[in-house]
């Protein structure tokens, strides 16, 4: 597609924020409420059952913190990708990029092994509201990290043509996103035992 | 496609690799923080660290910082409604008793974990 063909809903702009832009900010306020009524959701009946602490108590910490790390990292790699498609950089966005999915790709497996470990211990969704609590959330977080990852690799591919390089910030702007979900959710269902 | 947008805006970037150190620095913390086995401690450095580092997170990578005025709106919002769910419907979930009801389940369950 030429230049002179960009579509309309790219290049409108009331507020002076590119659209796409604008729009994963939007998806980032409901992701808000979504994930922050799940966690607000559990807080108050973690504050009001004492005894979850027995279930959190089986929650590996240094698996936990390990993914924390994973995350931190993979979210330095997606803002260097950032940064490099500002330079209009491309090979080294997509590079990059590539890093932030193989950090993705690692925290899942950490997950896996976590969830493989739980069940093969007859530890299920079912066992507790703590640990519905615990599979739900990490569950969803999952799904996030899947998707970032999958449109991650359509965005790598094009801007390792040079195309669309706008869209590297976007997914980088999700990606923090999911982190911050993270951040949270490691002492709440890790450390707070 | 181009990508020669009207609206294209660059950010200012910071050192994003002292940006990280810090972050991994503060995770160290939050995890050694609670094995001493003080709660206040533990609250303080598993809590607070991770408001910490989210809002580092929020401000460096996400560009928050340096980010037109209307993000902020947009996510104050939402964050009110969140807020807003946690303080309205937390009296009635937190108390274990109130006018004609009391949580006999929860009353047994917490002086349990008080003997133990």
């Amino acid at each position: 597609m030429s230049s002179c063909t960009i579509p309309i809903a790219n290049t409108r702009s009331v507020t002076g924020i590119r659209t796409a832009k604008l729009a994963t900010w939007w998806i980032i306020g409901s992701e808000i409420v979504i994930f922050g009524g799940l966690l607000v959701s559990y807080l108050l009946l973690r504050l009001h059952n004492l005894d979850w602490a027995h279930d959190a108590a089986h929650t590996n910490t240094w698996a936990g913190a390990f993914n924390t790390f994973v995350l931190l990292t993979s979210s330095y790699f997606v803002v260097l990708a950032h940064q490099a498609a500002e330079e209009r950089n491309g090979a080294q966005a997509y590079r990059y990029l590539w890093y932030t999915i193989g950090g993705g790709l690692v925290f899942m497996l950490v997950k896996a092994y976590e969830y493989g470990t739980k069940i093969h211990h007859g530890i299920t969704l079912s066992s507790g509201v703590f640990w519905s609590f615990y599979y739900t959330a990490t569950g969803l977080h999952g799904c996030h990290v899947l998707a970032g990852m999958i449109i991650m690799a359509f965005v790598a591919h094009a801007a390792k043509k040079g195309e669309n390089l706008h869209r590297v910030e976007c997914i980088g702007i999700y990606w923090h996103f999911v982190d911050v979900v993270w951040i949270f959710l490691f002492p709440l269902l890790y450390i707070a035992k | 496609m181009s990508d020669s947008h009207p609206t294209s805006q660059a950010h200012p970037h910071p050192n994003y690799f002292k940006i990280w150190g810090t972050l991994v620095i503060l995770l160290i913390v939050s995890v050694l923080g609670p094995l001493i086995g003080i709660p206040l401690l533990t609250l303080m450095t598993a809590f607070g660290i991770a408001v910490v580092k989210a809002l580092m997170v929020a401000a460096y990578f996400m560009h928050l910082n340096v980010e037109k005025k209307i993000i902020w709106y947009i996510l104050l919002i939402c964050l009110t409604l969140m807020f807003l769910f946690f303080f309205v419907i937390a009296p009635d979930i937190m108390n274990h008793e109130g006018t004609n009801w009391h949580s006999i389940g929860s009353a047994v369950k917490n002086s349990d974990v008080v003997h133990h």
